[in-house]
């Protein structure tokens, strides 16, 4: 889960980074007092969950209170890539000497955290790497060994930096990586590290101008603290794309008992509606539709044995989407997942909305544990179904051509 | 012969007494030649058994009731207990962890990984089903009950490497059907970090004669298919590849998962194009569909070329 940067930079303050004395408000008025607070020129930034928020307008800067509050009021109204702000952040414009960049995040391969430094901030670190490599040092550090200082000495170090700027900067990029562990982030970014200008002591000292940070989702349960200081609900996921109320209901499906899961319903706007799982046999299965020329109405997952009830549930919460004329029943081999469990499921969704089983599902393709019992109960109510020996691809192929013979 | 595991290969269960575990363990006992499985922890149930495993508080007290080294674990415990229970598999001395729990947060994932490497231990999972050799033996819910398991996986000449646990069914029974046996299939695991990738099994299928190609299946996110693309172009493999890739359509939608935890198009890296163009390049084949695998593999192993 992402964080807006006004959280984030709650994070890094109290974990003893410095940064600017900025203020975080919802009402532009409020921007105006934040600004007279500061006493001297600002920037006002959007507090939306995307990026290229400068090309888009929703980082403005003001000389006084009165157009802090004026670019305040645009910015809280503007829309940016589909996300209304949150709010807007009002910030100190700082006297900015240079801008670095201090990152940590995770190598996959290595299995551990990757610090990353930059004399070369402000910009995406990405950018850099490629355009000016020696200015971008990387060290990993254990998983299981306290962190210690001469780590993040040595990463600041290899970029060339040194003298005063090398010693100030070391507890800044401790203090990032220890935060990265404790808070199990999968992001923690600060960019720009300012050094401000002028004479010591003030001068030459470091600020976080800007934080980026991301909480693995898997991981909020024990940091409920800190999400509680921040005013982040539970309920909030932050998911790229927020929830539709198609999505919502389906989440209440799979809430309804803990057997099992039939849910992860994701809503796409096309004809053909999809009871599908497990992980791998979904995003295989969604594939094939799709190359076949078929149109999606929902992307799901079944799997883990789930309740009559749930299955029943899934079909009907798809079979009454707009737009869904048939819904294909298909999963991988399944060993845990009952097949007779799933069929019961979808044929009780079809008859309790007063549908013909035969005509609704194009197609039931779920091989394994159970399938005798479960193959017997379609054949009852005339569904079309298949075993093993017909491929996922080949059942996908089968639903979109029932679809498109069928009355638009 | 096999990697991993084999007929001998004796191992434990740690939190036994669970719903899911419990079938496990008859999945395991029933399979093959029967799994020896030796003993299973739960705390606070010492002296009870499940399905003629007799069960223990801790892992010290089932390793001094076998009275020798237990060569590897199943753990099913809670998220919140994983670490605890990987560590103590590990400090007594169990050198193959296969952790079936989702959910684990990847920090904790890292330090598991991290011990084992210290103690020349190999971690398999997070979150997946386990290890199958046909006929033989399986240790975890791979395949299921032992009579489906019997029937999508037989022994023969290919490895198979799976991020998604039931793909690997799907995909072992294909083979079958087409003649295809399977030499080991491993699960795993769909997070972004697991205890070990498709490179990091590779040398261990490169050692087992009895293999003679390998069938994987992917998807997007992560760097794990960059990392085999890399360790079968310096290694010169003797082993032909073929990959399957699910999720193309993730490309279309960056920052979203679906399917796996690990599957979040985070960089240009982690998209399906992406990694098909990569593993392309290594000279391992990318199929469209999985009825086209087998014949693709079998034509690779007749050229006696790898790439």
């Amino acid at each position: 889960m992402r964080f807006f940067e006004y959280e984030a930079r709650e994070i890094v303050k109290r974990a003893g980074i410095p940064v600017t004395d900025y203020g975080f408000t919802t009402d532009a008025t409020e921007a105006a007092q934040i600004a007279q607070r500061i006493g001297g020129p600002t920037v006002i930034k959007s507090q939306v969950l995307t990026g290229g928020r400068m090309k888009a307008g929703g980082v403005k800067f003001a000389d006084t209170p009165e157009q802090a509050e004026a670019h305040a009021r645009d910015i809280l109204a503007l829309e940016i890539n589909g996300h209304m702000p949150r709010g807007v952040l009002v910030d100190p414009r700082a006297e900015v000497a240079q801008e670095y960049y201090a990152g940590v995040v995770w190598d996959g391969t290595r299995k551990q955290p990757v610090m990353i430094f930059s004399p070369v901030g402000g910009i995406d670190i990405e950018q850099v790497a490629e355009q000016q490599p020696d200015k971008v040092g990387r060290r990993h550090f254990s998983n299981i060994l306290p962190f210690s200082e001469f780590e993040a000495k040595e990463v600041i170090a290899a970029t060339g930096v040194t003298g005063a700027a090398l010693n100030r900067l070391v507890p800044i990029v401790t203090k990032l990586a220890r935060v990265f562990v404790e808070h199990d982030m999968t992001l923690a970014e600060i960019n720009p590290l300012g050094q401000l200008a002028g004479r010591s002591p003030i001068g030459g000292s470091f600020v976080a101008l800007d934080a980026h940070m991301e909480i693995e989702n898997e991981a909020r349960g024990r940091h409920k603290g800190l999400l509680a200081d921040l005013g982040v609900g539970d309920e909030e996921t932050r998911q790229a794309r927020e929830a539709t109320p198609f999505e919502l209901a389906g989440e209440e499906v799979d809430a309804q008992d803990h057997r099992g899961v039939a849910g992860n319903v994701t809503e796409f706007d096309g004809n053909l509606g999809l009871v599908i799982g497990a992980g791998g046999g979904s995003l295989t299965l969604f594939d094939a539709v799709r190359a076949h020329g078929g149109k999606p109405a929902n992307y799901c997952e079944i799997g883990g044995n789930p309740s009559v009830a749930k299955a029943c549930g899934l079909a009907k919460l798809v079979l009454q989407k707009p737009g869904v004329e048939r819904i294909a029943v298909m999963m991988s081999i399944v060993s845990n997942t009952r097949v007779d469990i799933v069929a019961r499921g979808v044929i009780k969704a079809c008859l309790e909305l007063g549908m013909d089983p035969a005509e609704k599902i194009a197609i039931f393709r779920i091989p394994g544990a159970w399938e005798e019992e479960g193959f017997k109960i379609l054949e009852k109510y005339g569904v079309e179904y298949a075993d093993r020996s017909v491929s996922l691809n080949e059942a996908a192929r089968r639903a979109v051509e029932k679809i498109q013979g069928a009355p638009a | 012969m096999s990697i991993l595991i084999d007929a001998d290969t004796t191992f434990i269960v740690q939190g036994i007494t669970g719903r899911e575990a419990v079938n496990l363990t008859r999945e395991c006992l029933d399979y093959g030649v029967g799994a020896k499985v030796v003993g299973g922890v739960t705390p606070g149930r010492l002296g009870r058994e499940v399905h003629g495993v007799p069960v223990f508080d801790t892992v010290a007290q089932a390793v001094a009731h076998h009275g020798a080294q237990i060569d590897g674990s199943v753990v099913t415990v809670p998220p919140a207990f994983t670490k605890d229970a990987v560590f103590e598999a590990i400090e007594n001395g169990i050198e193959l962890i296969v952790i079936v729990t989702e959910r684990i947060p990847r920090g904790d994932v890292a330090q598991m990984v991290e011990l084992a490497t210290l103690r020349k231990a190999r971690i398999i999972g997070p979150n997946c089903l386990g290890i199958i050799v046909p006929d033989v033996i399986k240790m975890g819910g791979i395949g299921g009950p032992a009579r489906n398991a019997a029937q999508a996986y037989t022994p023969g000449p290919i490895g198979v490497i799976s991020r998604s646990g039931g793909m690997t069914t799907e995909m072992s029974s294909t083979l079958s059907a087409a003649g295809l046996g399977q030499s080991t299939a491993v699960s795993i695991g769909g997070d972004a970090i697991i205890g070990c990738s498709y490179a990091e099994l590779m040398p261990l299928f490169e050692a087992d004669e009895q293999t003679q190609g390998i069938v994987i299946y992917t998807e997007p996110g992560g760097r794990m298919e960059a990392e085999l693309a890399r360790w079968v172009t310096e290694n010169k493999s003797r082993l032909p590849i073929v990959a399957f890739m699910a999720g193309r359509f993730m490309d279309e939608m960056p920052g979203m998962s679906f399917g796996h935890a690990g599957t979040i198009v985070e960089g240009i890296q982690d998209t399906a194009s992406e990694k098909i163009a990569r593993l392309a390049q290594a000279g391992i084949t990318v199929a469209e569909r999985i009825e086209d695998i087998p014949g693709m593999i079998r034509a690779k192993i007749e050229q006696g070329s790898p790439v």
